[in-house]
């Protein structure tokens, strides 16, 4: 038996030609921190909606703690935790009522002021979302996703608005939340929030997943180095596997400081820019390619 | 700010298991709550009604409806309660949903273990009770400050009670329906007020209804507040002023198969296209 939360084949959503998502396969295992990258428009949000059974999908197979999304009943509402991007400003509900009225509709909700407290809204308790800041609005969003104790959460960008304070708090509820062995989506825009509480990162551009891995094993992929100095007043930048060989030849042609001289390991944030980057010109290669009348190739020399 | 929540054992359930009723009466104290503290609301469905009846009351003082001795505030009165069943029933519920839909309220609900049938009991009982209190307050204004007559024979007031709750069933149904077509929240007040504003004057709450060209009694008469306003009319006038209607009778039968219809109608429409998410959302 595999413990799989979430299983995906062949996923695809198609808005006439516009192909959001594009062929996705992707497992996500029972208690595993789970960080979905990518730019804004890449599909990100139409595969989360897809299993969160907001969307209905144009092909593929989805199963999301053992059901169908897009069938799935009440019962299955009860095991799934959802944050939403957007916050009702008008509710008339403050904070704690609106996380009294929503753990009513569970079985086994957490409890209402400790949930507060682990977002950090017990002094906001009393208040109302529209006299709450961004952040705190979203902290709220986060408490009502989690307070039915739910097997699997869904965190949409939620810590777009946090001060630094507020972020290590959110991760220390995620990693908490792993300790009850809570599984967890989360879409970010922050690598270093990935890096840090995901165990493993999808990115997903064009439609498409163009790296599935851990969070080491991303930065992996870009062993090359990147040396650059000023020699003879023209910049010169290498890219090479192997840094210290090419400072010593360096050196040994050079008299006294070398000029502008830095060794750059790319960080996980050079790795996504890559792969987002390559995802971004195959996909307007494929565009081109397609445009292309077949006549004019062979007419090039 | 601290994580213990997350980390704290499972404690042991003291409270049951959500059943239905009481999902959906957690929900009805949701809309209670959020009906009384919105200022907007509470002004639309209270203030207006009672406004109109004391504007109409000091235009009219006690001036009576030739040939009869009815005054205007009971020709009125009646009117009024009929508009105050389709503003809160059609109008309000109609546009609160679609800001709740623009909002992503809904879609908040259809996130929740919430049933759905749970979420329309819920907002038609919060319906229902917001249009009692309206009413109670339209007839003791009227009777307090215009002398208004109540009826005292129980016959009467079963009239008065399957009038209000097909009349209430006809304006939800739609309401729910209209909400759909409402595109935005904006749209809500561009499009449901005229509507409501065309019905006000041609079905007999703001004129006389057999003082209107004919045409416009034909075209009120599609609708059902004409037949809602007919019908507490015959609640709270005396008998012989059924003369005085369009056909010489208060037309109780075609008035419960008008709205009944209408309830009909709604319904379909309502379960037909309501949507959870917005129209960009999909």
């Amino acid at each position: 038996m595999t413990a799989s939360a979430i299983s995906l084949r062949g996923l695809r959503k198609h808005y006439g030609d516009l192909h959001a998502v594009d062929g996705v396969d992707l497992d996500i295992a029972a208690g595993e921190v789970f960080a979905l990258l990518g730019p804004n428009g890449a599909g990100k949000s139409t595969t989360v909606e897809i299993l969160e059974g907001f969307r209905k999908r144009t092909a593929g197979e989805v199963s999301v703690l053992g059901e169908d999304p897009q069938h799935a009943d009440k019962h299955w509402r009860a095991r799934v935790g959802i944050m939403l991007q957007t916050t009702s400003d008008n509710s008339a509900l403050t904070a704690r009522e609106a996380l009294v009225h929503a753990s009513r509709y569970y079985p086994h909700p957490r409890d209402v002021d400790e949930t507060l407290d682990a977002v950090g809204l017990t002094e906001k308790a009393s208040a109302k979302p529209q006299t709450l800041s961004g952040g705190q609005r979203r902290r709220l969003d986060v408490a009502l996703a989690v307070i039915g104790r739910p097997e699997l959460v869904f965190l949409d960008e939620p810590t777009t608005g946090f001060d630094p304070e507020a972020r290590r708090s959110f991760w220390r509820l995620i990693e908490a939340l792993r300790g009850d062995g809570t599984t967890v989506v989360l879409t970010t825009h922050y690598l270093d929030e990935a890096d840090y509480l995901a165990d493993r990162i999808g990115i997903i551009a064009a439609g498409r997943l163009v790296a599935l891995d851990t969070p080491s094993g991303l930065r992996a992929r870009a062993n090359d180095a990147r040396v650059s100095w000023v020699e003879n007043g023209e910049s010169r930048a290498v890219e090479t596997a192997t840094p210290t060989a090419l400072l010593r030849e360096l050196l040994a042609r050079t008299e006294g400081e070398v000029d502008g001289l830095q060794v750059v390991h790319p960080s996980l944030e050079d790795v996504y820019l890559t792969l987002i980057g390559e995802a971004a010109s195959a996909a307007e290669d494929a565009a081109a390619a397609a445009a292309q009348p077949a006549t004019t190739e062979g007419g090039r020399s | 700010m601290t994580a213990t929540t997350a980390s704290s054992p499972r404690t042991p359930d003291t409270r049951p298991t959500p059943t239905w009723m009481s999902m959906t009466h957690n929900r009805f104290v949701v809309e209670v709550k959020e009906f009384v503290r919105s200022r907007e609301q509470m002004i639309f469905i209270f203030a207006f009604p009672m406004l109109f009846l004391l504007l109409f009351g000091s235009v009219f003082g006690g001036q009576v409806l030739e040939p009869t001795d009815v005054t205007f505030a009971q020709y009125f009165l009646p009117g009024m309660i009929a508009t105050g069943i389709a503003n809160t029933g059609f109008q309000s519920l109609a546009m609160s949903i679609a800001i709740d839909r623009d909002e992503d309220v809904l879609k908040r609900i259809y996130a929740s273990p919430l049933p759905t049938t749970s979420f329309f009991a819920a907002r038609i009982a919060q319906v229902l009770v917001v249009s009692i209190i309206q009413i109670a307050v339209l007839i003791a204004l009227g009777v307090a400050i215009y002398d208004v007559a109540l009826p005292t024979d129980a016959g009467r007031w079963w009239t008065f009670t399957w009038v209000f709750l097909l009349g209430t069933a006809a304006s939800t149904t739609l309401g729910f329906a209209m909400s759909s077509l409402l595109r935005n929240a904006k749209a809500g007040s561009a499009i449901v007020t005229p509507i409501v504003l065309v019905l006000q004057f041609t079905s007999g709450v703001f004129l006389v209804y057999t003082q209107l060209p004919v045409f416009l009694q034909r075209f009120a008469e599609i609708f059902p507040l004409k037949w809602l306003a007919q019908g507490m009319r015959s609640v709270f006038l005396p008998e012989d002023f059924a003369m005085a209607e369009a056909r010489g009778s208060w037309e109780h039968p075609a008035t419960a198969i008008v709205l009944t219809l209408w309830v009909i109608v709604g319904l379909f429409l309502a379960i037909r296209t309501f949507r959870w998410m917005r129209h960009d959302d999909h």
